[in-house]
């Protein structure tokens, strides 16, 4: 189960469950989950663009937060959607850092079967934490 | 409302009943809560809403310098820190907060209504034309971009400090249309220099676009038996078998990433800088009069005129539309605006508590302002009468303009701001296939168009509450009253 839609978390909005084996797993199915609320099938997003992105945070958890943030930021600013994620997680000196690559590119409504926009993400009953064998977080997106 | 207090024994928590539509959560609901919740709905409605509602509200109750109750309207369900449907009121003279979570991520979202002279007979022969035009004209769902090029400069020194005045005066619109818009148009508080550089690459081509969700526009008529306030109804422009046009929509990315901005900074003062403890995170806080939360409601101040603004660019395009179809210009198909308000804003307001005039910033987080007679914040036109106040409904099953009644004040000035749902979209995705419900709603005369078909699946009817049960509830309490309920034609879904 890489991520799946939470059908009475949140009324209003769209909240998901993801988990990977590793923090970079997590990151990315979490990214997929994000992209799914938004286009009906993620894997139609062609790579004619790739963003380099850096993100640091306090935590695993906040530097989760700033990363999907970012992703919502380029949708808006640039009209685009990324469905492949190369992504490098490290802790130093107490910060959480991500470096990565992401691929994708603008959206076209004429071949993405488009679904709800996404506003932002919510830090209501927001997680993300170690399970056996990997990471789980669970997120509610305001749509 | 009666005083007469008795325990009522739910299969939810212990409430007081006031009268048959006030219900009280007490103070030892919860610990930490400095006032008791108070819940404006019938007994159905109660026994409908989700428990993370009152978990929520009691969780308002707690925050600094608030005043009488945590509020939450008949339309109330579980959000993220405040529920959707909350009302909460501080004083900003003794250290009550200010928080973004009460307000939510799309500032200003709210509701604005135009007339025509036009009637359902003649209409219904282009309603399909109509939809598919405003379709295109207006665009709505992820990635859209309005027609309006502006620079981001433009943007931020003039839309963001102008709102509507500046669409104004770009020519889309008419000079009255702010004389019929909360706070004409403008948040004269805001202040472009609180405002972050990725909210202004988020929102400044976005003016003129619906956005997704619940957010629509729609085509609606008045069926002589929905009038429910004939002096009312006459005097603001309603006929029998009219049809007026009313949307939806807020401030888009810009209001959203103004959102994210400062609950983030408040996040990181709060406790340490103000020692405030809150029960969730999206109750972020920070005093009023603090430099954060001075800032923080000085860029709320653009978002709100962002808003503004794009409300009143969509009002043109349709404008536009119907001035194409039917070959008139707007001015002679009567297309006058009623009025344009929000449910989603943090207020300075003067209200009395406890026999004193307070002043207050009253945060409305999916709640309606509606004004009793005589309140200075009604515009000229209607402040004998009492605010309009837009409810929007779902597609399937109508929507009302109310007027604040002569019990406003007893919620400082609030009301519900639409059905409320009762369903989780997935849930509702799940139960019937958008193709299926818009071919079932076409068939009963209404036609939809959406951008997407599972989208309009989660906003079928049956995922929100009975909206007259809502309107119900708000007129037995006395905070708003009923003029007209209006019925789809036709809408275009974000």
């Amino acid at each position: 189960m890489p991520y799946r839609f939470l059908e009475d978390v949140a009324i209003a909005d769209v909240a998901f469950e993801a988990r990977g084996g590793t923090l970079a797993e997590l990151f990315k199915q979490s990214a997929l989950a994000l992209v799914n609320t938004m286009v009906q099938d993620p894997a139609k997003i062609r790579h004619s663009i790739e963003k380099k992105i850096e993100v640091t945070a306090e935590s695993a958890e906040m530097l989760l937060f700033h990363f999907l943030q970012e992703l919502i930021f380029y949708k808006d600013a640039e009209l685009l959607l990324f469905n492949n994620f190369v992504l490098t997680i490290a802790r130093t000196e107490g910060r959480w850092r991500l470096r990565g690559t992401l691929s994708g590119e603008q959206i076209s409504p004429d071949r993405h079967e488009l679904l709800a926009d996404v506003k932002a993400v919510s830090l209501h009953n927001y997680t993300v934490h170690k399970i056996a064998g990997g990471w789980q977080a669970e997120v509610i997106l305001d749509v | 409302m009666s005083a007469r207090a008795e325990k009522i024994e739910f299969n939810k928590p212990d409430f007081t009943r006031i009268s048959d539509v006030v219900w009280d959560l007490p103070k030892n609901f919860k610990r930490g809560m400095l006032v008791p919740a108070r819940i404006i709905a019938t007994r159905k409605l109660i026994d409908a809403m989700d428990m993370q509602v009152y978990d929520q509200i009691s969780n308002v109750a707690t925050l600094p310098g608030i005043q009488r109750f945590a509020y939450c309207m008949p339309d109330g369900h579980s959000g993220y820190g405040f529920p959707i449907g909350g009302v909460a009121a501080f004083d900003v003279n003794e250290g009550g907060v200010i928080s973004p979570g009460g307000i939510g991520f799309d500032i200003n979202c709210g509701m604005r209504l135009a007339l025509t002279n036009l009637t359902r007979d003649e209409v219904r022969p282009h309603v399909k034309t109509l939809v598919n035009k405003l379709f295109h004209r207006v665009p709505a769902g992820v990635g859209s971009r309005g027609f309006v090029s502006l620079s981001k400069e433009e943007f931020i020194n003039e839309v963001a400090m102008q709102g509507a005045e500046w669409a104004v005066r770009k020519g889309y619109g008419w000079k009255e249309d702010l004389e019929r818009t909360e706070l004409h148009g403008k948040a004269d508080w805001a202040d472009k220099a609180t405002v972050s550089h990725r909210a202004v690459e988020r929102g400044y081509n976005q003016i003129g676009t619906l956005g997704s969700g619940n957010h629509y526009l729609e085509i609606q008529w008045v069926k002589p038996e929905n009038i429910l306030n004939e002096k009312l109804a006459a005097k603001w422009g309603f006929f029998p078998e009219q049809v007026v046009v009313m949307f939806h929509c807020g401030s888009r990315g810009f209001g959203h990433q103004i959102a994210t901005d400062y609950l983030m900074l408040f996040l990181a003062v709060m406790e340490k800088k103000y020692g405030i403890r809150i029960l969730d995170r999206e109750l972020a806080s920070a005093p009023f009069l603090s430099r954060e939360g001075q800032d923080y409601y000085k860029a709320m101040g653009c978002g709100v005129n962002m808003s503004f603004a794009n409300r009143q660019v969509i009002l043109h395009r349709i404008r536009e539309v119907f001035s194409e179809q039917f070959n008139k210009s707007p001015e002679e198909l009567g297309m006058n605006m009623v009025f344009d308000i929000a449910h989603n804003r943090g207020s300075v307001e003067k209200h009395e508590v406890d026999g004193t005039i307070k002043e207050l910033i009253v945060h409305r987080k999916g709640a309606t302002g509606c004004y009793n007679p005589g309140r200075p914040e009604i515009p000229e036109f209607y402040r004998e009468d009492g605010s309009p106040v837009i409810i929007g409904g779902s597609m399937e099953t109508g929507s009302y303009l109310l007027v604040g009644g002569p019990n406003a004040r007893t919620t400082f000035c609030s009301t519900a701001h639409g059905s409320g749902r009762t369903m989780s979209r997935a849930k509702a995705k799940r139960m019937v296939r958008g193709s299926e419900l818009l071919r079932g709603l076409e068939e009963r005369g209404i036609y939809v168009k959406s951008v997407s078909n599972s989208g309009a699946a989660e906003e079928a009817g049956f995922a929100y509450k009975d909206i007259d049960e809502v309107v119900k509830a708000a007129s037995l309490a006395g905070i708003s009253l009923p003029v007209v309920k209006l019925l789809p034609l036709g809408n275009v879904k974000g």
